[in-house]
């Protein structure tokens, strides 16, 4: 009885987190342009979502900006990493708080600050600045997921390697990154999906030209919903499950090489 | 050379992105078009429209709260005890939707909850009267626990999960029921869980506007869509930016608040 209740309220929160999803994946078939009424299955909206040029953009700039927000946010994460570690407690433990303002303040409070900033110091909205945001707002994420890893290094392998004759960088590189690594890839994984799945702060710094599938997605459901965004939606939804289950596996079979 | 200087690209990116458009944002919150000092645009917040705006986020920012909030810690329980031999796999299915776009999310609940949507087809189908909230604040409250649940999820499950074992089955050993295990053993050491899901679910609610706009259809008006507007339609920067000092005010209050709560927490465990 009780394992039945349980049973059932596991499939009541499925069931709301992913009836709408299937819903949209359903419609995604449909032909015609009807949002309620089932008329038969196609796949012209997949086909007028690959056509779309806009859609197409979008994605494009969503796919790279959120690459190389990434990729400066975890190099200048990790060098962060190294400077704060050779600070005294207390500037090292007022910059860590420095590190939360990002984390915790209002996307739309960050957006508004640094769409002003920019206007103020005449930089006009673009490409640039929408990446800049992104940076901003994904190093303390690398910080955070690198942080831990430094505190379990020990310390007395760089300096076996340094005594051994290595050159620091030769012995950060060796030595010290493959201990940080798992830290040093979780940051960078967690800041790619932070900036793709970010609207809100990319609303504000970007300028009229670009769009990134977030704004693009925002300013059509206002003109009126077309099934493009179901296919949109579809695809969006097997990409990221592909992936997930990818990154699952693979880890998987680290940790039973470990073992 | 000292090994200080690695941080110097982690400074500058926080003065540049974060500390000074802090100031930015608060000296075109405390001036006019002009430049001149006023507190017009703080004291701003007194106008009906504004502070019922502000009144109105923080009501359904709460109520999602709670929702999320009574969705998530029994399901973080179940899960915790299930024995299925698949766990990371039942936790991955109720993280999954965060990582589809937000929007997309919303939209869908845009398409369900319309007049003659899939929900109200399947109820005038079964003769059940037809479900009229798109466009209400039902349906932004809706929205919102959908598209943050996972946050809350996530955080209670893993704090539920290091919850040692043995510390439950003494309870249960000395005597304690259910309840009362509930109540002294888990709740207690589940806190910080909790706070740190409050907090994710609690401020996008209380600063969203895409979440008001696309379920409201522009008839819910929350402290976010005033900012927004100010910024997008009107464009009197100085307005909304004295509006966000305002909205940020009652952001920095209820973290406050619920870090209070998670040190009382931690109190009563010692």
């Amino acid at each position: 009885m009780k394992k039945t209740l349980k049973g059932l309220y596991l499939a009541l929160v499925v069931l709301f987190l992913y009836l709408p999803i299937a819903t949209l994946i359903v419609l995604s078939f449909n032909s015609g342009k009807s949002m309620n009424a089932w008329k038969g299955f196609s796949l012209e909206w997949y086909k007028e979502m690959f056509e779309n040029r806009m859609i197409m953009e979008a994605l494009e700039n969503t796919v790279t900006i959120a690459f190389w927000a990434a990729t400066i946010a975890t190099i200048v994460g990790v060098m962060a990493c190294i400077g704060l570690n050779a600070m005294r407690d207390r500037s090292k433990s007022v910059l860590m708080g420095l590190n939360n303002i990002p984390l915790l303040n209002a996307d739309i409070v960050i957006g508004i600050s640094l769409m002003l900033s920019f206007l103020l110091f005449g930089i006009s909205l673009n490409y640039g600045t929408v990446l800049f945001a992104h940076i901003t707002f994904c190093i303390p994420y690398v910080i955070l997921s690198v942080m831990p890893k430094f505190k379990q290094l020990q310390n007395h392998t760089y300096e076996a390697a340094l005594d051994l004759g290595a050159t620091p960088v030769y012995a950060f590189f060796k030595v010290v990154l493959p201990d940080i690594m798992p830290g040093v890839i979780s940051g960078f994984l967690l800041s790619f999906t932070m900036s793709v799945d970010d609207f809100v702060i990319t609303h504000f710094t970007r300028g009229a030209g670009i769009n990134t599938l977030s704004t693009l997605i925002y300013s059509q459901v206002k003109v009126g919903i077309r099934p493009t965004l179901y296919a949109l939606s579809t695809v969006i939804f097997v990409g990221v499950l592909i992936i997930l289950i990818v990154i699952n596996i693979i880890s998987n079979r680290r940790e039973e090489k470990k073992i | 050379m000292s090994k200080k200087i690695f941080s110097g690209p982690f400074l500058i990116f926080m003065l540049c992105g974060t500390l000074i458009p802090l100031g930015v944002i608060a000296f075109y919150g405390i001036t006019d078009r002009s430049g001149a000092f006023t507190l017009a645009n703080i004291t701003a917040i007194a106008t009906k429209e504004h502070y019922e705006a502000l009144l109105l986020a923080l009501g359904l920012a709460l109520i999602s709260t709670i929702i999320c909030l009574i969705i998530a810690f029994p399901l973080g329980l179940i899960l915790k005890n299930s024995k299925l031999g698949k766990k990371g796999f039942m936790v991955f299915i109720f993280i999954l939707p965060m990582w589809m776009n937000f929007l997309l999310r919303t939209m869908a609940w845009q398409v369900l909850l319309e007049r003659n949507g899939i929900i109200n087809q399947v109820l005038g189908f079964i003769g059940l009267p037809s479900l009229d909230i798109i466009n209400t604040p039902t349906a932004v409250v809706l929205g919102m626990v959908y598209d943050y649940l996972p946050f809350m999820v996530l955080p209670i499950y893993n704090a539920l999960i290091k919850i040692d074992k043995n510390v439950i089955e003494a309870a249960y050993d000395l005597g304690a029921g259910f309840r009362q295990v509930l109540q002294k053993v888990i709740i207690p050491l589940t806190v910080p869980g909790i706070v740190s899901g409050v907090t994710m679910v609690f401020v996008p609610s209380l600063t969203t506007f895409a979440v008001s706009n696309m379920l409201g259809g522009g008839k819910v008006n929350l402290i976010g869509n005033i900012i927004e507007q100010e910024f997008t339609a009107s464009s009197n920067w100085n307005l909304g930016a004295g509006l966000s000092l305002v909205m940020m005010i009652f952001i920095v209050i209820s973290m406050a608040f619920i870090e209070k709560f998670d040190r009382n927490g931690e109190g009563n465990i010692i």
